[in-house]
Parts: structure tokens; C-alpha cells; sequence
């Protein structure tokens, strides 16, 4: 698949100071959903804000569709949609108001079909003549989605689109993303939430202060950097492991009956026929055995520390 | 040119407008109306003609010119103030418009705005006062200027002020000075010498004058020296937003 969006190079140091990105270089594929994890403070929205124009970048390039986001940001922001981080959106609006008004700025004439299906897209329609300040917290954020789509943009970033959202709501956004992505939209989110990432997102990328440290297809992400987890489900519980079984990750449950090895699976030798024998020699005998991929917060988590 | 996101930002100026319609027009027309009785009808009465006009007539075009300023400043200011201030702004600043599309349709609506209430201002004076526009076009042409220059004026003030005092600080403590002392209510010729010296630095002082030339064509200053002015003042604001734009000055990060 052709990259939609490619950023070179990027840094912003803001006036202050303060390195916000260092340098980052990102491909974002035609079609895909893409995660963009890192914890707060890692330079997610102001990578999202530079792509879409909002910061000024300190060095690099973006290109939205083939386009300079500086020389020809006209054709390259048409193709965009944001959402952004905060909830900031005119109280005193009418939500179908509002939704044609950002049609408007994209430069997009005036389509009251395409209004009406965002609207009802985002269960928006019955509340579409009411003032934006009546609606709760949960509706105004899908009224910037909304905005964010009047326009049919082919990308769609989403800033953290469910921080302080509830599970039915997170639901359903994912429910809208998912939908989108299958007309085709490309989609970027950022989220701190490893479930998030996990649950939709086709691949991840990893920022943390300014750096992105990875970019992954989900799948292979977690294949590749997962550690695995093997029970071992004893016939019998035991009080304690044997002495001459003791090895690194290997740990006993609270009810003695389960034997528990963590092992990496990108390691030369992972140990578990060892373990295995081991465990017969030492006259235990196996009841059950399963492996447990470990999610991606694990991987997150073990990521961030390497690079910080 | 992106003309239908101009048409939105013009139409959603507008919009607000009419939700606060008391406001944004019916409170300026009232001050006015007052200024009028008080100024025109009950002072008036007792101040001979100035410069062989009936005072009430005399006070018109500077009036219109006082709410035409202020409407102008403080519609423009506020109008890209707000964004600002509740940060829809983001959506301005990532949509593919250029910074003179976004003039465009700010400045466009504060200075529809303040037309049409100096519109109204003229012809609620004509209940009160006999008027004469001795020269029509020029008078159109003085109040559109001058309608479109402030709300430039106000388009700077509201992308500067940091807090909702700085925004009503310079309508109230520069604009309202400058029209009364600007001559609104007086000929600059009443004046002493030295105060006649004084108000020359005054903008507004032109403007009045070359107003209310194109009614009674009678004026403090030269009318040509009154374009002259407004057309100076106008390109010092494309100036200023010129130079706001190309260095993000307070927009972007
Ligand atoms: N306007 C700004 N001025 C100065 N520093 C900023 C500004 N915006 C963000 N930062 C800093 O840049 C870093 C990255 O911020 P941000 O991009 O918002 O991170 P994230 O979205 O990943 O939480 C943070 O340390 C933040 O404090
Ligand atoms: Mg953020």
C-alpha cells in the first residue's frame, strides 16, 4: 500500500525551550488504522499538531498525499481531519450548525446529504438543532468527530479521542473507527491506553520523549517482542519449589498448584524442554500446560524503560 | 481561494450576531437615540449653529462615526478573540485557508456589522433632525473605509490581547476618547489654538471631518487630507496583520 503520510525528519523545539520531537520519521499507510502509544508528555499531540498545521515545525518535512505541508498546504489539509486532544468546541452552536461550518472552512460546498449521514453516523441526527452546550461531555466529543468528517477527509487523526470517555462510548467510538476504516479513511490515533492500541489499531508506532522507538505491525509486535508466560498446572499442589528446580522466571502460585515460567521468546533457547525435564526428574507430576502471550502493556512498559 | 470557508467564517460571525441581536445592535442604536436627545435635543437647543448648521444636525456624522468605530473594534476583536480564547481555533488553523481568507471573512463581518449599524444610527437620525448628504458617494465611501480599517483595527487588537480586559480595555480607553475628543460633538475651530495643534494627531479627527464634509461640506481639514489619512491608517492594519501572519506572532506555536 502507498504511504499517505509521510513525515521526515521532524523536530519542534518549542519557544521555551523544550524539545518536543527529536527528530521523527514516519510512514503512515493509505488505508490503515495506526496507533501512535507513548505516555503523556511524549509528543503525540505535538507530532499530530505539526502534521495538521497547527504547530510550526522546527526543521522537517510532512506530506500529506504527495503534498508539502508547507508549500502546497492547501491540497494537503483538504485530505485531513482532526480531532483534537481537548475539548474545545463553540458552546453556542447548533451541532448540524457547527458540522456545516467546518464543511465550510475545508473549502467544501455546501451538502446537506453528506451532513445528515455524519450526523446519524455518530447517533447525532435527533440533537442535530440543539445548542452544543446542552450536550454531555461524551456527545460533544462526537460532535468534533463529527466536524472532523463533514468534510470526507481521507485521513483522520484522533488525539486521544477516548481519554475520560466511558466504556459504551469507547465502544462505540471504536465501532465509528472501525466503520471509517472500511470506507477506506486512514486512521491515526493516539492513545495511552494500551487496550486501545490493541484493540484496533492494525499497527502500533511507540513515542516516548519526542522519539518514535518502533513502528510494528500489532501482530508481529507482539510476536516478536512478547515474553510468553508457560503454566504448568501441577497434579498435586507442593508447598514450595524444590531447590533443584530454582531458575530466573520461574515462580510458584499462591495455591502451590501451578507452576509459572516466564520466558522470551525472541532468546536463543527458551529452556522449556529443560524446564520440562526438570520438573519430571524432580518428581512432579504435570497436569495441564498453556502458554500466554503477553500483551502488548508489557511490551509497552519494557520499551519505555529501555529508552528512558 | 477557498471562498466557501470565507462565506462560513462570515456566515458564523453573522450567526452570532443575530443569537445576541440586543446586543449587537439594539444597544449601540439606544446610545445613540440618548446622546441624541441629551447632545442634540436639550443642549442643543441652547448652542447656536456651528459653522451655520443646526447643532443636532452638526452632532450626526460624528455620532455615526462613534459607533461605527467601536461596532467595528470591538465585533472584529472578539470575533477571532473567542477561538482563541475557547481554542476552536485549532480547526481555523488547520483548515486549508489562507491568513487573508481568514481576514476576509472576520473583518468582512464585523465591517458588514458596523454598516449596517451606522445605517440604521443615520436613519434613526433622520427622525430627529433635518440631514443633508451634500455628497453621497463620498459619504459611502468614507463609511465603508472606515468601517473596514477598524475592523482591521479590531482584528489585531483581539489576535494581541492576552485576557477578556485587554480586549475591552483599548475600545474603552483609546477608540471612545479619540472619537470625543475627535471633534463629534464640536468644530475643531472652537477649540484654543494650542489644543487645535494638539488634536491634529488625532485619526479619528479626520475621519469626523472628512464625514461629515461629504454631509455639509463643511470641515476641520482638508477632505483630501482625510482620505489621505484613512488610506494611511488602513494599510498600517494590513500592515500589522501582514506581519502577525508571517511571523504566527500569538497564532501559532
Ligand atoms: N505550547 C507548548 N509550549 C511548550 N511546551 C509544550 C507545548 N506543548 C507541549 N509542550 C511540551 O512538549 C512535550 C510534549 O507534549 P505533547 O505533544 O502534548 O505530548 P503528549 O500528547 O504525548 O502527551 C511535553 O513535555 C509538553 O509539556
Ligand atoms: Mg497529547
Amino acid at each position: 500500500m502507498p504511504d499517505i503520510v509521510v513525515v521526515d525528519d521532524l523536530s519542534k523545539t518549542y519557544p521555551n525551550g523544550h524539545s518536543a520531537l527529536a527528530g521523527v520519521s514516519l510512514a503512515i499507510r493509505e488505508g490503515e488504522i495506526l496507533a501512535l502509544l507513548g505516555p503523556n508528555g511524549a509528543g503525540k499531540s505535538t507530532l499530530i499538531s505539526t502534521i495538521c498545521g497547527i504547530v510550526t515545525a522546527t526543521s522537517g518535512t510532512v506530506t500529506v498525499g504527495g503534498h508539502d505541508t508547507r508549500t502546497a498546504f492547501r491540497a494537503a489539509r483538504s485530505l485531513i481531519g482532526l480531532v483534537p486532544q481537548e475539548l474545545t468546541i463553540e458552546p453556542f452552536e447548533t451541532v448540524r450548525a457547527t458540522v456545516e461550518f467546518s464543511r465550510g472552512l475545508f473549502g467544501k460546498p455546501p451538502a446537506p446529504a453528506v451532513v445528515e449521514r455524519v450526523l446519524r453516523d455518530l447517533s447525532l441526527w435527533d440533537r442535530r438543532d440543539s445548542q452544543i452546550r446542552t450536550l454531555s461531555g461524551g456527545m460533544k466529543r462526537r460532535v468534533m468527530i463529527a466536524k472532523a468528517l463533514a468534510h470526507e477527509p481521507r485521513i483522520l487523526f484522533l488525539d486521544e479521542p477516548t481519554a475520560g470517555v466511558d466504556v459504551e462510548l469507547r465502544r462505540d467510538m471504536w465501532a465509528v473507527v472501525r466503520r471509517l476504516a472500511d470506507t477506506g479513511v486512514t486512521i491515526i490515533l493516539t492513545t495511552h491506553y494500551i487496550e486501545e492500541a490493541e484493540a484496533i489499531a492494525e499497527r502500533v508506532g511507540v513515542i516516548a520523549k519526542g522519539r518514535i522507538l518502533l513502528v510494528e505491525d500489532k501482530d508481529q509486535l507482539m510476536q516478536k517482542l512478547g515474553q510468553k508466560e508457560l503454566r504448568v498446572e501441577l497434579q498435586t499442589a507442593v508447598p514450595a519449589l524444590p531447590a533443584e528446580i530454582a531458575r530466573e522466571g520461574l515462580s510458584l502460585s499462591e495455591d502451590g498448584g501451578t507452576v509459572i515460567y516466564v520466558y522470551d521468546r525472541r532468546g536463543e533457547r527458551t529452556g522449556i524442554t529443560r524446564l520440562l525435564s526438570d520438573l519430571a526428574a524432580a518428581g512432579l507430576t504435570l497436569r495441564d500446560i498453556s502458554t500466554r502471550q503477553s500483551s502488548l502493556e508489557d511490551i509497552f512498559v519494557d520499551l519505555v524503560k529501555e529508552n528512558t | 481561494m477557498n471562498w466557501y470557508a470565507v462565506r462560513a467564517i462570515y456566515r458564523y460571525e453573522m450567526a452570532r450576531t443575530a443569537r445576541t441581536l440586543t446586543q449587537s445592535v439594539i444597544s449601540p442604536v439606544l446610545s445613540t437615540v440618548l446622546y441624541f436627545v441629551v447632545f442634540g435635543a436639550a443642549i442643543g437647543q441652547r448652542i447656536d449653529q456651528v459653522e451655520g448648521i443646526d447643532y443636532g444636525s452638526f452632532i450626526v456624522p460624528g455620532l455615526i462615526m462613534l459607533s461605527l468605530l467601536t461596532q467595528a473594534v470591538s465585533n472584529a476583536s472578539f470575533g477571532i478573540f473567542f477561538p482563541k480564547f475557547v481554542g476552536t481555533i485549532y480547526e481555523l488553523l488547520s483548515a486549508p485557508v489562507s491568513h487573508w481568507e481568514i481576514v476576509l471573512g472576520y473583518v468582512g463581518a464585523a465591517a458588514t456589522k458596523a454598516l449596517v449599524i451606522g445605517v440604521i444610527i443615520l436613519a434613526t437620525a433622520g427622525l430627529f433632525v433635518e440631514l443633508r448628504i451634500a455628497h453621497p458617494f463620498a459619504m459611502i465611501a468614507f463609511l465603508l473605509l472606515t468601517c473596514i480599517t477598524f475592523a482591521l483595527l479590531g482584528f489585531v487588537i483581539g489576535i494581541v490581547a492576552g485576557n477578556f480586559e485587554q480586549l475591552q480595555l483599548v475600545p474603552l480607553l483609546i477608540i471612545t476618547p479619540m472619537v470625543f475628543l475627535g471633534g463629534s460633538f464640536y468644530s475643531i475651530s472652537m477649540l484654543p489654538p494650542f489644543w487645535q495643534t494638539v488634536t491634529l494627531f488625532n485619526p479619528v479627527v479626520y475621519l469626523i471631518s472628512g464625514f461629515r464634509w461629504s454631509f455639509y461640506e463643511v470641515a476641520d481639514v482638508n477632505v483630501a487630507v482625510s482620505f489621505g489619512m484613512i488610506l494611511l491608517f488602513l494599510a498600517l492594519c494590513i500592515t500589522a496583520i501582514w506581519w502577525i501572519f508571517r511571523t504566527g506572532y500569538k497564532i501559532r506555536s
